[in-house]
């Protein structure tokens, strides 16, 4: 009995100093909390905004909570303003590229990784010289090319312009992780008889999962948010639009219908935020890896 | 048997990591059948890189000496007359002035501050720690455009949420976007809140590099937590710093999304960027002249390019550095 109570009491303090130990830490994260709650306080509101007529959005204020939900501005931005159709444009351009994209990049990393060729070097040296270059840059002969192939104010034409631009980072993750992988495997293949795509579709392809999903992930949420090439491929054809360029034509035509943008706002941003949550372990590891190389 | 077993294995293993890296004589090209393969498999590439991104660098040095409205087949060269132009346009000395002070606003911000939330958010000991990572990543993945739009009415004068707080306090509210002095220090603000994560997971990274044994060594050693951040973390960080320094730097000269969107290089010129005078150029104009806007996008790349060069040093020299205190 005495004991026990002397156990007790030994276990209670020391559970009191770990918590008072741990305390600093909890207010510290408490104090994040809060900072997080104001860095995401734009898509708060954003949200809210989207919910609230067009009168008590003007007079509303700081209130985020709508006095009656006012779905219909969600059936204005689908419907009126085409965000459902500019969001289909979205997702064809969208999932389109990454194909092309990842498809490109991992076979262009693989040959350059494992095949010394005629030519190698010089290719992989421009690739390396034009790390950065930015769509400012390129944009006028992009475009005037374009224009020549007959691909200018057409889904076809964006898609390819989009693939197009440099991607050199996906390219060279690809290229470090076949690097990396045992020549064993490469030959266990060969000997079954295996020939050279069968060896890098059934065999090296699938090794690289892990390489694929993360360039995949970032090729996505680079093509959904690009800006500058959707809008100068669709000046003349709105209906090609993607959301991000629906957005600005949303404000040139009708700027006081704020509950509406804000509408689709959030459609449009929905999809990502999505996808980032479900699939944030590879966002982060494909950002990461530019420091890393 | 198991006696012989062992030096046996080891040769064997040893043979086995010798090749498992690929060696330096790779087949080169055995057969004509191989080598057809691997320009089949360089070919997406080829095309779509070599179309829209290898030719466009080279045409817009073409471009920028030639007069063209971009309509007719008729391209009249003139020469280097644009550039003198380009280099004579007050508009342009603006929006690379523009360019250049609004990197020195940002870059500073991004790099240290989010250094800062790094180290905070790197203690194993912090509560949470997913969930607050990800808040403060989340603005990274949203579209700029539609960001650049909403910001717009959040920043509104009369009603937008920033200037009801404003008011609340009794003053008057504030046109951060119609003001000409308010206006890059607010995109900049914004630009910094949009792309920090990126930098917080570049730090992030670079932290998860410092083994832990290190720092329980020095706790051992009875060093407090200024010493080891002063002594170790900062020291061992050095070489990413200048590597995350200029990754930055690079990405802020692709802000045409941000700025076109909120301001549209307004008012009167005050964030116009040089990505928006080109734009302006070659898209916006009622004749668009496309030799004075490639020019323009040639001093532009040269910038970009200035900066690159700069980078490679700057790596190489952090490895360098890198490879003396390991």
């Amino acid at each position: 009995m005495n004991t026990q109570t002397a156990a007790a009491r030994i276990a209670r303090t020391s559970r009191r100093q770990r918590m008072t130990r741990r305390l600093p830490w909890w207010i510290g994260a408490a104090f994040l909390v809060g900072a997080a709650a104001l860095w995401v306080f734009p898509f708060v509101w954003m949200v809210s905004a989207s919910l609230k007529d067009n009168m008590e959005m003007f007079t509303g204020g700081l209130n985020l909570v709508p006095s009656n939900f006012v779905w219909s501005n969600y059936a204005r931005a689908w419907n009126d303003a085409h965000f459902g159709r500019y969001l289909i444009n979205t997702v064809v351009v969208t999932v389109v590229t990454v194909v092309i994209v990842t498809v490109r990049c991992a076979t262009c990393g693989y040959v350059l990784a494992r095949y010394r060729f005629k030519g190698s070097r010089i290719f992989m040296g421009i690739l390396v010289a034009t790390l950065f270059v930015p769509t400012g840059y390129t944009i006028i002969p992009v475009v005037r090319v374009s224009m020549e192939l007959g691909l200018i104010d057409s889904l076809a034409g964006m898609i390819l312009a989009l693939s197009g631009a440099a991607y050199v980072s996906a390219i060279l993750i690809y290229y470090g992780y076949f690097k990396k992988i045992p020549r064993e495997l490469e030959e266990a293949a060969v000997v079954d008889g295996a020939g050279f795509a069968r060896t890098f579709f059934s065999v090296m392809l699938p090794l690289a999962m892990p390489v694929t999903a993360t360039v995949a992930v970032l090729t996505f949420i680079t093509t959904w948010n690009s800006f500058f090439l959707p809008l100068v491929f669709s000046f003349s054809r709105p209906d090609i639009r993607t959301v991000s360029v629906g957005m600005q034509a949303f404000v040139g035509e009708t700027a006081t219908d704020w509950t509406g943008m804000t509408a689709a706002g959030v459609i449009s941003i929905l999809p990502v935020v999505v996808l980032f949550i479900f699939l944030q372990r590879y966002f982060v590891e494909g950002i990461s890896g530019a420091v890393k190389s | 048997m198991t006696i012989r077993s062992g030096p046996f294995t080891r040769r064997e293993s040893k043979r086995a990591t010798r090749a498992s890296t690929v060696d330096e004589h790779v087949p080169s090209g055995r057969g004509w059948k191989r080598t057809t393969w691997i320009w089949i498999f360089l070919l997406p590439t080829m095309v779509l890189y070599g179309v829209y991104t290898i030719y466009p660098i080279i045409a817009s040095y073409w471009y920028s000496l030639v007069e063209w409205n971009g309509f007719d087949a008729d391209q009249r060269f003139v020469g280097l007359q644009n550039y003198q132009q380009v280099l004579r346009d007050p508009f342009f000395l603006n929006s690379f002035k523009i360019t250049l002070l609004f990197m020195l606003l940002v870059v500073p911000a991004r790099v240290l501050l989010s250094l800062l939330l790094a180290i905070v958010l790197n203690s194993p000991k912090l509560p949470l720690v997913g969930v607050l990572r990800s808040a403060f990543f989340i603005p990274v993945v949203t579209t700029t455009a539609i960001i650049g739009v909403v910001m717009r009415f959040v920043l509104d004068p009369a009603t937008g949420p920033i200037n009801s707080v404003v008011q609340a306090f009794g003053m008057e509210g504030i046109d951060f976007l119609g003001n000409q002095n308010t206006v890059l220090p607010t995109a900049a603000v914004l630009y910094v809140w949009k792309f920090f994560g990126v930098t917080m997971i570049y730090w992030l990274a670079a932290l998860q590099t410092i083994p832990h044994e290190i720092y329980e060594a020095a706790r051992i050693d009875g060093a407090n937590v200024r010493q080891i951040f002063f002594h170790i973390t900062l020291p061992l960080l050095k070489p990413f710093l200048i590597i995350i320094t200029v990754l930055t730097i690079e990405e802020t000269f692709h802000n045409f999304d941000l700025m076109y969107t909120l301001t549209g290089g307004g008012p009167y010129f005050h964030t116009e960027i040089i990505e928006i005078y080109i734009y302006r150029w070659a898209f916006a104009a009622s004749i668009p002249q496309l030799g004075h806007a490639s020019a323009a996008a040639v001093l532009f790349g040269l910038l970009v390019a200035i900066v690159g060069a700069i980078q490679l040093w700057g790596v190489y020299a952090a490895r360098r550095m890198r490879r003396s205190n390991p």
